[in-house]
């Protein structure tokens, strides 16, 4: 068992032209992604989009129709999961509810064939690293749903593998707490230094864990690119509503701009196209009793919708959401301008409909 | 009828209405397990009269000929049919389980619709008497029959010999009567099946016996445990099949059982080979329980 010994973990992960069929459907179109070592990547999209199956297809739980994958510069495509240095943490932990969390975690070990002493020093590493040591003899029916979690976690990174993967893990925790997990991910990932894939429908998880994300839709991924790229110039109007809110505004071109059914607005540069949609996020769009130089609208305030940190306005014509930064409060059917500053307009891409 | 609207359920209450509820069952209990098993106890300690008749003479006699004294000196042959019955009815509890796995395996991965076609193809031999059954064996066993055949050119039996009576025969007619208790259990874990551990598993580079153990033996352990007791119990016990395919040389506990009420008439003697036969499937339970723990869920 040699070659199990030597870990390291600069290992990343290509996948090239994966298409993968159900029957008919097509569940993955022609993906193709890079993980750099190291890196803390998420595949994010809605249920049914292809994110699942293309983590399962990297565990080796499910065979590719085409394409390749590989860690490290090593082909894995044909490998059986048993044969991968790649270990999942599944959405529903998937723990042996026979074994105690110490023998959950020492599975992948025992499966190996390592050493009892070898094992005891692995498992209890990690078991303090995850703030487990206590619970080592309970079984899993016995843990809540973070601590199950943790222990999920602890028996796949015990295994040192090359690429962590991590399917939906917090879909079963409650929104506190899943809030607070993220942030740990996060932490343990940079840590361990370690290459993770993180498979996820919240747009707000996707944000805090990733260093790159991929967003997908219908078995293609549609945008690639660190948090802050997606989030402030996203590709299509399905990016822009998916990674938090826009206001998605019909427009067609008009010189130096586009003309909407608020008027004209000034853009920084020229669409591509003749008739299509700009966006803007609602906390961009500054709010004033003064006409702005450029871009302004007059708008009256509909409704309001208290946030906590903020209120979310909505305001006529449009419908716009604009999210304001201070507290004031703004009393709805007062006229106040808006201010589309042609640096905050987003020109999207959007395939032919 | 007695309502409870608005009154306070206290444990009190509870257990009188529990008690009240548990009284038929508890009447028949008494009535067919423990009074006839009481009936056994005595029987099992008197002494048969010259024409079969009880004496109600106190008397440990029946219980030291199961164990092999006789007037002529220690003989193993109680014992022996005894211990045979043990081994009887544990392969073909094995075999059955075996044989389960795959079947279940089987029909579980089948679409919706056929499942039920597959299922009651297992149930169909329950709807047909088991005395039929064992006949039917004999038809297909016969010297005529491809199975004798082969078994003649094979050099197995003489040529022009039926597959039958003998220990295989024995142990196929057990086996086909009773597959489908070990099944229909096992099958409603099967079905079950939270196949996200197998995958777990796999994925913790476990082999396939691992998988097997860790992953699929645990969680299918409630229906195999009953469609373990449901074929060890009444195996111990089963006398038809032997009787038909197993001749005379082949006798188990149930045929003893069976000649001591019926042809012998020596009532006291069955009785004390009851006994023995209930002692038994205790102890073999006991120790399945034991064992069973050991991997059961928790």
């Amino acid at each position: 068992m040699n070659q199990n010994q030597n870990f390291t973990t600069d290992k990343g992960l290509t996948a090239k032209h994966i298409c993968k069929y159900f029957g008919e459907v097509k569940a993955l179109d022609d993906v193709t992604l890079n993980v750099a070592p190291g890196e803390f990547f998420t595949l994010l999209g809605p249920s049914g989009c292809g994110k699942t199956t293309l983590l399962r297809i990297i565990a080796g739980l499910e065979l590719a129709d085409s394409g390749q994958i590989f860690t490290g510069g090593k082909d894995i495509t044909r490998l059986p999961a048993i044969k991968r240095q790649v270990n999942t943490v599944f959405q529903s932990y998937a723990l042996f509810p026979h074994l105690t969390v110490y023998e959950n975690v020492a599975f992948g070990l025992r499966s190996r064939k390592f050493h009892d002493a070898e094992i005891k020093k692995r498992v209890n590493r990690r078991l303090e690293m995850l703030d487990l040591s206590s619970m080592a003899q309970r079984h899993p029916h016995q843990l809540s749903g973070g601590q199950k979690q943790r222990v999920a976690l602890a028996r796949a990174l015990v295994n040192e593998p090359d690429v962590l993967l991590l399917d939906e893990p917090m879909s079963a925790l409650d929104a506190r707490l899943r809030a607070q997990v993220q942030e740990d991910l996060r932490r343990l990932q940079r840590k361990l230094g370690r290459t993770f894939i993180l498979v996820t429908h919240d747009q707000a998880e996707a944000l805090v864990c990733s260093d790159r994300l991929a967003v997908m839709r219908q078995g293609r991924i549609v945008q690639c690119g660190t948090p802050e790229e997606v989030y402030d110039d996203p590709r299509d109007s399905f990016v822009a509503k998916f990674l938090g809110a826009a206001n998605l505004i019909p427009c067609t071109k008009a010189p130096g701009g586009v003309q909407t059914a608020f008027g004209f607005l000034a853009l920084e540069k020229d669409p591509s196209w003749q008739e299509g949609t700009v966006a803007i996020r609602p906390e961009w769009i500054g709010i004033g009793d003064k006409e702005p130089e450029r871009n302004g609208i007059r708008a009256r305030v509909t409704e309001i919708v208290y946030r906590g940190s903020n209120f979310d306005l909505w305001l006529e014509p449009g419908p716009l959401r604009v999210r304001t930064s201070s507290y004031r409060r703004i009393d709805p059917g007062r006229e106040v301008w808006l201010e589309l500053a042609p640096k905050e307009l987003v020109i999207l891409e959007d395939e032919a409909r | 009828m007695i309502t409870w609207y608005g009154e306070l359920t206290t444990r009190k209450r509870l257990l009188k209405r529990g008690s009240l509820l548990l009284l038929p069952g508890m009447l028949w209990l008494m009535l067919f397990l423990v009074l006839p098993g009481l009936v056994l106890v005595v029987v099992s300690v008197i002494t048969r009269g010259a024409y079969g008749q009880l004496e109600w003479v106190f008397t440990l006699e029946n219980y030291k000929r199961l164990a092999g004294f006789t007037l002529f000196g220690w003989t193993p042959d109680y014992l022996m049919i005894l211990w045979r019955s043990v081994v009887v009815a544990f392969v073909t509890t094995l075999v059955s389980v075996i044989l389960s796995y795959p079947l279940c395996f089987f029909i579980a991965a089948r679409p919706e619709r056929s499942r039920y076609m597959w299922l009651t193809l297992v149930i169909i031999p329950f709807w047909t008497n088991m005395v039929i059954r064992a006949y039917a064996w004999f038809l297909i066993l016969a010297p005529e029959m491809p199975f004798a055949r082969l078994a003649a050119v094979l050099g197995f039996i003489p040529d022009g010999a039926p597959l039958y009576p003998n220990a295989f025969a024995v142990y196929l007619g057990m086996v086909s009567m009773f597959l489908p208790f070990v099944t229909l259990p096992l099958y409603a874990s099967v079905e079950r099946l939270d196949w996200s551990l197998v995958e777990a598993a796999q994925d913790l580079y476990a082999s396939r016996i691992r998988v097997l153990t860790q992953a699929i033996l645990p969680q299918t352990m409630p229906g195999l445990s009953v469609g373990i007791i449901l074929t060890f119990v009444p195996a111990m016990g089963m006398f038809v099949v032997p009787d038909l395919l197993g001749g005379a040389k082949y006798m188990l506990v149930g045929n003893l059982i069976q000649q001591q009420f019926g042809t012998s008439r020596d009532w006291p003697f069955g009785a004390a080979i009851s006994m023995g036969l209930m002692v038994l499937t205790m102890i073999g339970l006991q120790i399945y329980r034991r064992k069973g723990k050991e991997i059961e869920v928790v």
